[in-house]
């Protein structure tokens, strides 16, 4: 398995040497070697060469992060080279420049290199007519099922077909018909009769995933995707098939049916299921989520990610989400509330107030908290949540934003050694106020002293001493999340926060890597995402005004913050920045 | 008057003559190979040295040697393009997957002298310093496995394969893979990938070309069975002797698989270029002509994948005048000198050697009908115009057969072949199967037409009438 190029951090690579070539006539300068698929640097294709040349040259096999293996024939492009004489020199025309030989095969523009005066011509008639064959190819045995195939609107046989292809059909003989709506695996769907056979879902999945998991069965025209008898397709990377497949023979279980693609808002956002950080894009309509798809940052994700991540969504829509600010049992508001806890936290004694943040919390987030636990002198800290990695993407570190709270003084490189501490601060009565966000830390709470014995055996530390019973202590329980929860049913205060996907922010990522995100759908209810409210607060407590919108705290975070010094809201792009970390 | 020239099969049909080892060797087996390993380092004019090994090389180069697989490629100039500074081993693969429909002239070899096979490998392998060889052979050839298995344990036990071949230091290892059915297995790049233990999708080339990235990705040598058994006639005669035989850039001698209407069908070793195709066709040593009462009508030149050659067809064929000026000749089908380059003037091939004779009595329709089932079945499917071309054009003419044809159809037929061949496909079946359904449709258009005009006409006349004066053929339901 190899992750596809995912850092920035590498040295430098060494200048690569240029070559001039034509595309239809315009002459361009391409590096000689371009990064392939697993980031070895090998000669620049045709096809490279018209991408950099803003030429379109149709394709349906070759993917930019997979093995080529020119199969589609979509890409035929005729080409020439300069002539060489009897003596290897290159044979001029009258006017000096050089003579070139057209090559009477065309080419796989996909697989080709290019070399020095090489002239690729994409518009002959000659590559129009190709294209209309392998269109006509494709379509004779293809069902034709647009009206009810998920792809439709996204579908590169419905694309090419109107640039390239032709409008009649010749073909008077009997389909081809293959099984329909095979179940190939727990997630996934297949429509063999769809399948162009461009066999990007088995380059995926066994060169990118590691699984060698899929096949071709059967010959000829009656070629099949398939798994191995009895072995269901099923790692946690079988919906980017969905994504690679060019056509609607692999479609989404959770997805298809649900939307047509045309109708979705698509916004860019991060996923928010592990450090890793996976660019993502929301497909939503009508305050409704409806998919996540990978979104290309070569950074960080490639083209990729993993399936538990992608259907990490369903719990934004949830009935039972939190919508209303409560106080003491009460419904209540937003500026009575706020009003209310800035007079509380103002007049707290230094020390008396503690603070369990969420490493799923923004960065402006955290580090507005991180401005009360200033104010305030409160112990601060978050939770861990860890589980296991894998070779591609998945981080054994499932908060997104964990390097977040660490820049932001949240909580020690060592996330969660100060909850043994605020624990005992609450049981000695010195903590009197505790602060929650974003977690539910009853959860894995365990009694102080059943705790206290694990940790002299070593065991797991990600449990903590802050049970409902300790909770019962205090004069001020101030919770914000999302959903109800043990620790929200207990709080004094409670503050309905909101999804990621309902707010815009920024997290900063396992390794590293700021990247914002956008909002896609509204936040149910009252409910608001919490940087806003937070900065209200802080603005109350503390008096600064650190501005209105997600641009200028993060900004004037930028300032504040080592680590994130000389960033801006404008300059993380979509793709996000590196920072030291 | 044309002859038979046997060299490959000179002992093969001898009465009592058999496979095994002793009988080889009474035949002056091995003697080729220890020419071969004793050959001492010749020192140039120019004070370079050759090994012996790079001597062999060289005379396969004078040797003219032409591949005997399909595409005729000159034996010399593919084992010069082997990558030798890789660092990686070099493999070489026998290729008897003898597919090609038509042709069973490997299989005398492999059934009756396994050992001039295994001689000829081993001397290319020293050749080009290969320590390991395969032997890739048809699944359906069984029995052949079975003797070359017999053959290389007979080899092994004389220490002409394994460590330290006859005390001088060279290493090899040979072993027999067999197929599991498919004619794509034949075409080089399949056979590697069916090889390694996959499916046999013919590989993309650039980057793939054998000579550098083969087998498991090494250099790699793929030469027919005939080609190989040849090297070590190159090596017992030199290549400058053997280029005698033959006709020039046609040299040697290859073995012509004949079948279809003729009296005497079977295989006949000549010189390249020393029988015309009406010489094998009705010279009473070869084919002997028509049954009685027959006409010709058409001949497939070179295994079922070349362009049909038509009774009575002229072709202007460059010969040499007296004062040696290059002058063009018209040529009639029959007198056509069956070497590579003469058919390949014809506009077709003389490819795996298989000549099928049509006549008179032959459906053309149901015979391309017949082949082009063969191709359908056969494409891998890896590429687009392949597979669903080979598939569309074997519908087509199903129909055509089946009396569902129409007068368009012979055209419709025509496009849907122009769609496959001249480098849109991944590898030369694409031409095979087109070739000979454009071929064809050249040469014996009116046929296709005729029939499907008959089609045509018999549906008017039928009652029920639905397609009368229409010329859209019934069509399945999709
Ligand atoms: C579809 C297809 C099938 C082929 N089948 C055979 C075969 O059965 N035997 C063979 O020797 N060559 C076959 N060839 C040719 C091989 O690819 C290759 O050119 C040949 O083995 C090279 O050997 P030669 O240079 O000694 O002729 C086939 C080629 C194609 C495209
Ligand atoms: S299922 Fe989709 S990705 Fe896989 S081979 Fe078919 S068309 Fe290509
Ligand atoms: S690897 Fe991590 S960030 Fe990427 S999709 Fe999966 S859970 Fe989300
Ligand atoms: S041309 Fe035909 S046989 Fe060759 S790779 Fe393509 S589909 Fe397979
Ligand atoms: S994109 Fe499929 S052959 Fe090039």
């Amino acid at each position: 398995m190899s992750a596809a190029a995912t850092t920035e951090n590498k040295p430098a690579a060494p200048a690569i040497e240029k070559i001039k070539v034509k595309v239809d006539g315009r002459e361009i300068e391409v590096p000689r070697l371009i990064a392939d698929w697993s980031g070895k640097l090998t000669p620049t294709t045709m096809i490279q060469a018209c991408e950099l040349a803003k030429t379109e040259v149709p394709h349906y096999c070759w993917h930019p992060k997979l093995p080529v293996v020119g199969n589609c024939r979509m890409c035929l492009v005729e080409f020439g080279t300069p002539a060489l004489g009897p003596d290897r020199k290159p044979v001029l025309n009258p006017d000096g420049t050089p003579k070139i030989a057209k090559s009477p095969r065309p080419a796989i523009s996909c697989a080709t290199p290019v070399s020095p005066g090489m002239e690729i011509y994409t518009k002959t008639p000659a590559v129009k007519q190709m294209r209309e064959g392998v269109l006509e190819s494709l379509l004779i045995n293809h069902p034709l099922d647009c009206p009810i195939c998920d792809q439709a609107g996204e579908c590169k046989l419905q694309e090419y077909s109107v640039d390239y292809g032709q409008s009649a059909s010749r073909f008077v003989e009997a389909k081809v018909h293959k099984p329909k709506a095979v179940d190939l695996g727990p997630r996934i769907m297949l429509d063999a009769e769809r399948c162009i056979l461009c066999t990007r879902c088995i380059r995926f999945t066994r060169d990118i995933a590691g699984d060698d998991a899929l096949g071709i069965i059967n010959r000829g025209s009656y070629n099949t995707i398939a798994t191995f008898p009895g072995a269901p397709f099923d790692n946690n990377y079988t919906l980017n098939t969905v994504d690679v497949c060019p056509v609607g023979a692999l479609t989404s279980k959770d997805f298809r049916f649900q939307m047509r693609a045309w109708f979705l808002k698509e916004t860019k956002s991060v996923c928010t299921s592990c450090a890793t950080g996976c660019n993502i894009l929301i497909g939503s309509r009508e305050e409704k989520i409806y998919r996540y798809t990978p979104r290309d940052n070569d950074a960080v994700n490639a083209s990729w990610m993993c399936d538990a991540g992608r259907l990490n969504y369903k719990w934004i829509g949830r009935a039972d989400r939190l919508q209303d600010v409560w106080v003491r049992g009460q419904k209540s508001s937003w500026p009575a509330a706020i009003r209310e806890l800035a007079d509380k936290l103002k007049q707290a004694p230094a020390g008396s107030v503690a603070i369990i943040a969420s490493a799923r919390q923004t960065n402006e987030e955290l580090w507005l908290l991180a401005k009360l636990k200033a104010r305030l002198g409160a112990l601060s800290d978050a939770i861990p949540r860890e589980g296991e990695s894998d070779k591609l993407l998945v981080s054994a570190d499932r908060n997104p934003n964990t390097n977040g709270a660490r820049l932001t003084g949240i909580c020690f490189t060592e996330m969660g050694i100060n909850l043994v501490k605020i624990a005992d601060g609450i049981a000695s009565g010195k903590i009197k106020t505790l602060i929650v966000f974003g977690e539910n830390i009853v959860k894995r709470a365990v009694a102080h002293d059943k705790l206290r014995e694990r940790e002299t055996i070593s065991e797991v530390v990600d449990e903590h001493g802050i049970t409902a019973e300790l909770l019962g202590k205090l004069d001020a329980l101030i919770v914000s999340d999302i959903l109800p929860n043990e620790t929200t049913r207990l709080a004094h205060f409670v503050l309905p926060g909101a999804a990621p996907a309902e707010k815009r922010g920024t997290f900063t990522s396992g390794k590293g890597r700021v990247q914002k995100f956008m909002k896609a759908v509204e936040a149910p209810g009252v409910a608001r995402a919490e940087w806003e409210f937070l900065q209200e607060l802080v603005h109350h407590v503390t008096g600064q005004n650190n501005g209105l919108t997600v641009e200028s705290l993060f900004n004037q975070m930028a300032r504040e913050v080592a680590a994130f010094n000389g960033l801006t809201w404008q300059a993380l792009g979509d793709t996000g920045v590196t920072v030291q970390i | 008057m044309a002859q038979e020239y046997k060299l490959i099969l000179k002992h093969a049909d001898e009465p009592g003559y058999t496979p095994d080892m002793e009988c080889y060797l009474r035949h002056g087996g091995y003697q080729a190979l220890k020419k071969a390993l004793a050959l001492p380092v010749k020192d140039l004019p120019d004070g370079k040295k050759l090994s012996g090994p790079e001597q062999i090389r060289e005379d396969v180069k004078v040797s003219g040697l032409r591949g005997r697989g399909g595409a005729g490629f000159s034996c010399g100039l593919k084992w010069s393009f082997v990558d030798r500074k890789s660092g990686k081993p070099i493999y070489l693969i026998c290729n008897a997957d003898e597919s090609e429909p038509g042709t069973f002239k490997d299989r005398q070899i492999i059934h009756k002298d396994p050992h001039q096979l295994i001689e000829g490998m081993i001397i290319s392998c020293f050749a080009n310093d290969v320590k390991l060889a395969y032997i890739y052979i048809r699944g359906e050839m069984p029995e052949g496995a079975r003797i070359l298995n017999q053959a290389l344990k007979e080899a092994r036990a004389k220490n002409f394969l394994g460590k330290n071949i006859l005390g001088t230091g060279y290493d090899l290892e040979m072993h027999v893979h067999r197929g599991a059915g498919a004619y794509i297995c034949g075409e080089e790049t399949g056979l590697i990938e069916s090889l390694e233990g996959k499916r046999p999708y013919p590989r993309i080339k650039p980057p793939y070309f054998p000579a550098i990235l083969g087998l498991w990705m090494c250099p790699t040598i793929v030469n027919n069975v005939e080609t190989l058994c040849n090297v070590k006639h190159i090596v017992t005669l030199s290549g400058a002797e053997f280029a005698k035989l033959g006709t020039p850039n046609n040299t040697g001698t290859r073995i012509v698989s004949l079948s279809g209407q003729v009296k005497r069908p079977g295989y006949y070793e000549i010189e390249v270029g020393k029988a015309t195709l009406g010489e094998l066709i009705n010279d009473p040593k070869f084919g002997g002509g028509l049954r009685e009462g027959r006409r010709l009508k058409a001949i497939i030149p070179g295994g079922s994948s070349s362009k049909v050659l038509k009774a009575g067809e002229k072709f202007k064929l460059k010969k040499k005048d007296a004062e040696g000026k290059e002058i063009l000749v018209e040529t009639d089908v029959l007198d056509l000198p069956y070497d590579f380059d003469s058919l390949a003037q014809a506009g077709t091939m003389s490819g795996s050697s298989a000549i099928i004779v049509m006549d008179d009595s032959v459906d053309i329709v149901g015979a391309l009908a017949n082949l082009s089932e063969f191709y359908a079945h056969e494409s891998c499917g890896q590429c687009t115009p392949c597979r669903e071309g080979s598939l569309w054009m074997n519908r087509t003419l199903q129909r055509l057969t089946h009396g569902e044809g129409r007068r368009q159809d012979a055209d419709y037929l025509g496009k849907i072949a122009d769609n496959i061949p001249g480098g849109r496909t991944i590898c030369a079946f694409g031409e095979a199967c087109s070739w000979p359904v454009q071929s064809f449709l050249a040469k014996f258009k009116d046929e296709f037409v005729a029939k499907g005009a008959a089609d045509e006409a018999r549906r008017a006349q039928s009652i029920s009438g639905a397609a009368a004066g229409t010329s859209v053929a019934p069509v399945a339901p999709h």
